[in-house]
């Protein structure tokens, strides 16, 4: 792939109930911070690429409506109804294509809806809406399948959500962080088994944007860019029935290509750091293990061993995650820009050593159906 | 500055957007819920070149692409794949009073699971490879709901 680097990234705190912002007002802190990172005002960009989810939004063609907010007016302008990292891996395609440097923006107010009305209307009205399904119902078939297949257990998911969200106290714009033990995940009340309630992310409000130029203008910049090495997306069954849920086909298939590109060829031992979708505790478990950080069905007690802790070998979600924060389709967006901070040294607290190669993942669709994974490094 | 910002209750406008919509259930569709309807019968769709026994039935496989012409009639039982019991589920949402849950069911004769919901079971009969079997409603309309739920299987004694 040319070099293309991420230049400036910014996110608003994420919460629940925002009610102070307006979708604008979110979008316009958003890339307000983004283009101070990047030292650029908005005449410096060609084209703007936002990303929305009418439904959430309670608008249709939700993406055109917050267009004064990140200064589009004039400019080259299209939308992505997607998760972040489909988002900005289009964003990345237009500058490629010759059009300039683009401002990428995404935003979500999950608070101003009911979450699990949206995400029954996401499956099929004829054969699977009727029955009342949602985000997390279809999540536990999935997480029940992944443990099965490979006797992954409740305390091992466990891990997961205290490590994350006690990750998220040393990153400011994470919205939950709790000190958590095993005992109180395992205590929580079962939401959809063998998902629990601390097993799951919060609804939130929030606001993320990059800027992502060309080698020539980034290098004529003074900020320090996080180049992009990889890219890859694909796409799994929709109906859940299709699909082995406990499979990760999709995911693989994604990393193969962005490691390709990336010119990575074993990345348990290349990979510093990933940032992926940990909607549910159990996601974090398959995404490790579909990104080849460690073998199938040994997410688990790799996690166990403290692998994938702050200071551990290979940190895994080191800003807190999804499960600390889920503004939906902006979530994918963050776990970009905090690979890139990490890669830059800007991570703040929560900054690992040494981080010279990050990866990001974000998924589509029910259980993961489409997967998307980022490469990004230090050096172009 | 901040201080008015911190006094000021904002304003908020409840809304919200209903739309009806009448979507085509299409012809395969409409042929597998008549068969439901009138005969309380699964049907499924074969791929003539990978041979897959879909279920849902659908017009085309979407591994090989090849047009699945060909109907199979299913069993009304079939194994749970994956399935999980609902604790905290929206008012709106539930079909079901009571403890319900949802599963991935394989239906005997077919290749692929689909998605319905479970009843009437103990969770000691709840587990991979158990079998389950399809609970018709009286009324049927020609809906996926004229099969109310899937319940497991009584062990013949
Ligand atoms: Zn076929």
């Amino acid at each position: 792939m040319e070099p293309v680097a991420i230049v400036g990234v910014g996110m608003t705190k994420f919460e629940r109930d925002r009610v102070r912002d307006t979708f604008g007002d979110l979008v316009f802190e958003a890339c307000t911070r983004a283009l101070d990172d990047a030292g650029m005002t908005i005449d410096d960009i060609d084209i703007v690429l936002t990303g929305s989810n009418d439904f959430f939004d309670g608008r249709t063609i939700s993406s055109m409506a917050i267009m004064d907010a990140c200064g589009s007016y004039d400019k080259n302008v299209s939308t992505v109804e997607g998760d972040g990292t489909f988002g900005a891996a289009h964003a990345v395609m237009r500058v490629l294509a010759g059009w300039g440097t683009c401002l990428y923006c995404a935003h979500h107010k999950g608070s101003e809806s009911v979450m699990p009305l949206i995400t029954n209307a996401m499956f099929d009205p004829i054969y699977e809406r009727f029955l009342g399904i949602d985000s997390v119902t279809s999540a536990a078939l999935q997480a029940r399948a992944y443990m099965d297949r490979y006797g992954v257990t409740e305390e091992q998911c466990a891990q997961v959500s205290v490590k994350n969200h006690g990750n998220a106290f040393k990153n400011p714009y994470a919205q939950l962080p709790l000190q958590l033990t095993i005992e109180d995940v395992l205590a929580s009340p079962y939401v959809a088994d063998p998902i629990k309630l601390l097993d799951c992310c919060p609804i939130s409000d929030g606001a993320s944007a990059v800027v992502i130029a060309g080698a020539q203008r980034a290098k004529a910049l003074d900020a320090k860019p996080a180049w992009v090495k990889g890219i890859g997306y694909n796409c799994d069954a929709y109906h859940l029935g299709d699909r082995d849920l406990s499979k990760v086909d999709a995911l693989q298939a994604a990393s193969k290509t962005a490691y390709a590109q990336a010119g990575i060829s074993d990345p348990a031992k290349e990979v510093d750091l990933a940032e992926v979708h940990d909607t549910f505790t159990y996601l974090e478990l398959m995404a490790i293990e579909g990104l080849g950080l460690c073998r199938m069905g040994e997410a688990g007690e790799f996690t166990a061993f403290g692998n994938t802790a702050q200071d551990g070998r290979l940190p895994v979600n080191a800003s807190g995650g999804c499960i600390s924060s889920n503004p939906v389709l902006v979530a994918g967006l963050n776990s970009i820009i905090e690979c890139a901070l990490q890669i830059r040294g800007d991570a703040g607290e929560h900054q690992v050593d040494g981080v010279k190669t990050a990866v990001a993942q974000g998924v589509n669709g029910p259980c993961g159906q489409s997967q998307c994974v980022w490469v990004l490094g230090g050096d172009e | 500055m901040d201080d008015w910002r911190e006094a000021q209750e904002v304003l908020v406008m409840d809304g919200g957007i209903k739309v009806p919509y009448s979507w085509s259930a299409g012809e395969t569709g409409t042929t597998y819920l008549e068969s439901l309807r009138d005969d309380k019968k699964f049907l499924g769709t074969r791929c003539p070149e990978c041979g897959i026994v879909y279920h849902i039935p659908r017009r085309n496989c979407p591994d090989c692409f090849s047009e699945c012409a060909e109907w199979v009639e299913l069993g009304s039982s079939g194994e749970l794949v994956t399935y999980t019991i609902t604790r905290k589920h929206h008012p709106q949402l539930s079909p079901l009073k009571g403890v319900f849950g949802y599963a991935v069911i394989k239906l005997d004769g077919a290749d692929t699971g689909f998605v319905h919901l479970i009843s009437e079971f103990d969770e000691s009969q709840l587990a991979k490879g158990a079998r389950v079997e399809a609970v018709f409603a009286g009324e049927r309309e020609g809906s996926i709901l004229d099969v109310r739920y899937f319940r497991p299987v009584k062990a013949v004694s």
